[in-house]
């Protein structure tokens, strides 16, 4: 396989349109050995402090043991892996920080409370902070000593975020605002030290953050809220009366808020998708061990089709997600390299690189939570009776998953974003949408290709199919956009349809360059179970995208235009005839074989 | 005080095994490899040492270049510095005359390692090397505490406990409780790299032993459960069916 020596940097949302090679990704096959020692410091420490504790840990009985828990994630370094080391952290990298974040996302209401405190709580100062914000609290959040939470909803600004009501009053000395209003859904609340609180300050449009400390008083909270899963992590009404805060303790500028909360929501989302992988492949492990050890019919069930069809297409999905987690992390660490080298600010390149791969991390938050809602569902199914028994462990798991698809822009908040962030990037000229539009429009008049040039080379097929997926998705996505012009956005249906197909491809696209560079390293032999993950993957994406596509065509096109896009679409969703049955079997005894997800 | 501590590279205890090579060899394909857990004691107990009374820790494996991640984990748990003699690990003894000479060039006040490995759990090389060097040589340690040039210690024998108190220098097998594992924090996993491995040559030493072929225990069989009550039903089943009694 030829190798490239320039890696061609592809901005955010370029995937639709232009080509990926194999060896510009990032493979999760190429951690290296100190991020490995890492991940297994991060399982070590849920084997040893969080496991044995879960049930403990969800009654909520002991306040103190998830803070003490946090506490020894801390003296670990876990808590500081994202901070940067003048600040008493160690300066990570992006990528780094997702492996972090996937290893400690099998953690359940633990994997929360410390994202919550890592992400949402730290990152605002982090990113955001002027020097002296960042040298008072930056150290202290890094070892864990002081705690942090986020306050950005409220219980009538949920998805709306900047409609929040909590006013921030400046005192007649100017040195003060004293901020008032109630926040909902505060993880980490009962005991956090650090609130990033969002207020409006007196009439202004715009939210502006702050660094409240506990201690500057008037904050009282309810008690722990009751939910339907992650039950050990704290999650509390916080209310503000009269809460005097320093001037200096305003994050960034006036107004600035909301690009706040936003910026540290792509993180947040992206993040969430590893989260979500470690999850899945901590459920995977389980059904498989399961599946060899229960015995009906006198045989092991892992025997059987039925499960062995649950079991390759968990992990396939998880191989998808993970591909495209990774190569998106790595992305932004090549794009954050590339904006320091050209002289912008630390922080700033951090921000800006994630900003710029936004699409991506709205797409992956939306497929890394359904995949692990799927990955949990199947997992009951693997258990049977057991799965619904809370004596076994995919009762928690199942309950623990729903709110992935909720939190961070709840899924169907992600899949319009992405479809508007793609969309706006094209009017600003920053992606260049029209020319393979006009392109696809074009093809589209032209005879249809029957497929009588034969090509043989590795994924060649793989690739002709994704290729005719992204012009199913252009085909539609510019029909839409030219009949509804502005409207565009209260169609959410549409815009959900369009999302559909763009994530799929996204999913679709980063399996088949995963196995085709691993297949560089390791050769085809080693790769036969990914290979037959690509397959399977590829026909359920082409499936998505073909019934996206068609409900999106039915809601917006009619008479000759919806005959003309039905046929684009047809022939643009071909996909060879594979034996999947065989596939999905001989993917789930590699993994019965294994033991575990080993990809 | 001056610590060395021998450490093994073994397969996690999740592994699957499986040979190649006519059953000749051992498949290290997808096995994930760790410091062996009664080693990982030893180790835990000499940082702990270390801290409370100064001094400094090595690490010592006899192994080919890819015990090197296994080596710099033992870095990152704490140690200062490590040595890795090239060799492969053929037997006990083998391994044990490599030990015995690296402490013979060295200065070591105290050589901890694990009561046994896991992968062939010989449990002899702590006897062998103190053979070799006329040192005294205990294991299991389950305790131990140093005075000055005493070290005070807690063995578990046949039917009870044993307390030792033993002059240094003197070599140890460990295993629990002697010391909780540690799991490496991220300043230590950063520092690793940093910090030295020497890799040394092995000395000529004798090899004794040579695999004829491996085999794999038999799988497990099913289980008859029987109820308490019936005692008559065991002892038939003992006699009849496993054919035991």
């Amino acid at each position: 396989m030829e190798a490239v020596a320039n890696k061609e940097a592809l901005k955010g949302g370029e995937f639709l349109v232009k080509e990926t090679n194999a060896q510009d990704i990032f493979i999760p096959e190429e951690w290296n050995e100190e991020q490995l020692m890492i991940a297994k410091t991060c399982r070590d420490f849920l084997e040893q402090e969080v496991y044995p504790r879960l049930d403990e840990i969800d009654s909520q009985k002991d306040p103190n043991l998830m803070p003490s828990l946090m506490d020894k994630a801390g003296e670990l370094g876990l808590l500081g892996t994202s901070v940067p080391e003048e600040f008493g952290g160690f300066g990570s990298n992006f990528n780094t920080s997702m492996l972090i974040a996937e290893v400690t996302g099998a953690g359940h209401s633990f994997a929360v409370a410390l994202s919550a405190h890592t992400g949402i709580g730290t990152l605002p100062i982090m990113y955001y902070g002027n020097e002296e914000q960042k040298a008072k609290y930056l150290p202290k959040l890094a070892t864990g000593e002081w705690k942090a939470s986020y306050c950005l909803t409220e219980p009538d600004s949920g998805s709306d975020a900047n409609s929040g009501k909590t006013k921030a009053m400046p005192t007649e000395d100017g040195k003060h605002y004293i901020i008032n209003g109630q926040k909902m859904w505060i993880t980490n609340g009962g005991f956090a030290d650090i609130f990033i609180v969002f207020a409006k300050i007196e009439d202004d449009k715009n939210l502006t953050a702050f660094i409240v400390e506990k201690d500057f008083g008037g904050i009282t909270m309810n008690e722990e809220e009751k939910k339907m899963g992650i039950k050990g992590s704290s999650t509390r009404q916080v209310f503000f009366n009269d809460c005097k805060v320093p001037a200096e303790n305003m994050l960034s500028d006036r107004q600035n808020g909301f690009k706040i909360a936003v910026n540290i929501l792509n993180i947040g989302r992206i993040k969430l998708g590893a989260a979500a992988i470690g999850a899945s492949k901590g459920v995977i492990d389980h059904a498989v061990n399961y599946a060899k050890e229960r015995k009906q019919f006198g045989t092991s069930i892992a025997n059987f089709g039925a499960i062995k069809h649950k079991l390759a297409e968990m992990a396939t999905r998880v191989y998808a997600c993970d591909s495209a987690t990774y190569r998106a992390g790595q992305n932004i660490d090549d794009a954050y390299d590339a904006m320091v080298a050209g002289g912008m600010s630390d922080a700033e390149a951090k921000l800006k690189s994630v900003e710029q791969f936004a699409i991506e991390c709205a797409i992956l938050k939306v497929h890394g939570s359904e995949v692990l809602d799927y990955v949990v569902d199947q997992g009951v199914q693997v258990y049977g009776g057991m799965g619904f028994s809370a004596d076994a462990p995919m009762d928690r798991a199942y309950r623990d998953a729903r709110i992935n698809r909720i939190f961070e822009g709840t899924n169907e908040i992600n899949r319009m974003l992405t479809i508007d962030m793609i969309l706006r990037r094209a009017m600003k000229g920053e992606l260049d949408l029209m020319k393979p539009a006009m392109a696809v429009q074009k093809e589209l008049m032209d005879i249809p290709d029957f497929g009588a040039e034969e090509d043989n080379t590795l994924f060649a097929k793989e690739k002709k199919a994704l290729r005719n997926l992204k012009k199913a998705g252009l085909m539609i996505a510019g029909a839409a956009a030219q009949k509804f012009m502005q409207k565009l956005k209260d169609e959410q249906e549409v815009l959900m349809n369009l999302a559909d197909m763009l994530i799929e491809v996204y999913a679709l696209e980063s399996a088949i360059l995963r196995t085709e560079k691993l297949i560089g390293i390791r050769g085809e032999e080693a790769c036969a179970t990914q290979i037959d993950m690509v397959s399977i993957y590829l026909h359920r994406a082409v499936n998505i995208a073909r019934q996206a596509g068609e409900e999106a065509i039915f809601a917006f096109a009619s008479g000759d235009e919806q005959r003309m896009m039905l046929l684009g679409l047809k022939r643009f969703t071909k996909v060879e005839p594979t034996n999947l049955k065989e596939a999905r079997r001989r993917v789930a005894d590699h993994l019965i074989k294994e033991n575990k997800y080993v990809f | 005080m001056n610590i060395l501590v021998c450490i093994t590279h073994v397969p996690d205890t999740t592994s699957r095994i499986s040979f190649t090579d006519n059953n000749t060899k051992f498949d290290t394909s997808g096995v994930q490899f760790i410091i062996g857990p009664y080693d990982d004691y030893a180790l835990a107990r000499a940082v702990e040492l270390k801290e409370a009374n100064g001094g400094e820790v090595t690490v010592l494996n006899v192994g080919p270049a890819d015990t090197e991640p296994t080596i710099r984990k033992a870095l990152a748990i704490g140690a200062d510095k490590a040595i890795r003699v090239n060799a492969e690990p053929v037997d006990s003894f083998y391994v044990a005359q490599q030990i015995a000479a690296v402490i013979k060039n060295g200065n070591y006040d105290l050589i901890l390692m694990g009561r046994e490995s896991i992968d062939f759990n010989g449990g002899m090389v702590h006897g062998m090397v103190g053979e070799l060097l006329n040192l005294p040589a205990f294991s299991p340690v389950m305790k131990l505490e140093i005075e000055g040039d005493t070290a005070k210690m807690s063995r578990e024998i046949e039917g009870g406990k044993e307390f030792i108190e033993a002059k240094l220098p003197f070599i140890a097998g460990c295993q629990e409780p002697i010391a909780e594992w540690k799991i490496p924090n991220m300043r230590g996993i950063m520092s690793a790299r940093k910090k030295p491995l020497e890799v040394i040559e092995p000395t000529d030493s004798v090899k004794n032993t040579e695999v004829s072929s491996y085999e794999l225990p038999p799988a497990k069989g099913d289980v008859k459960m029987i109820s308490k009550d019936n005692v008559e039903e065991l002892v038939k089943l003992l006699k009849e069916e496993a054919k035991v009694l």
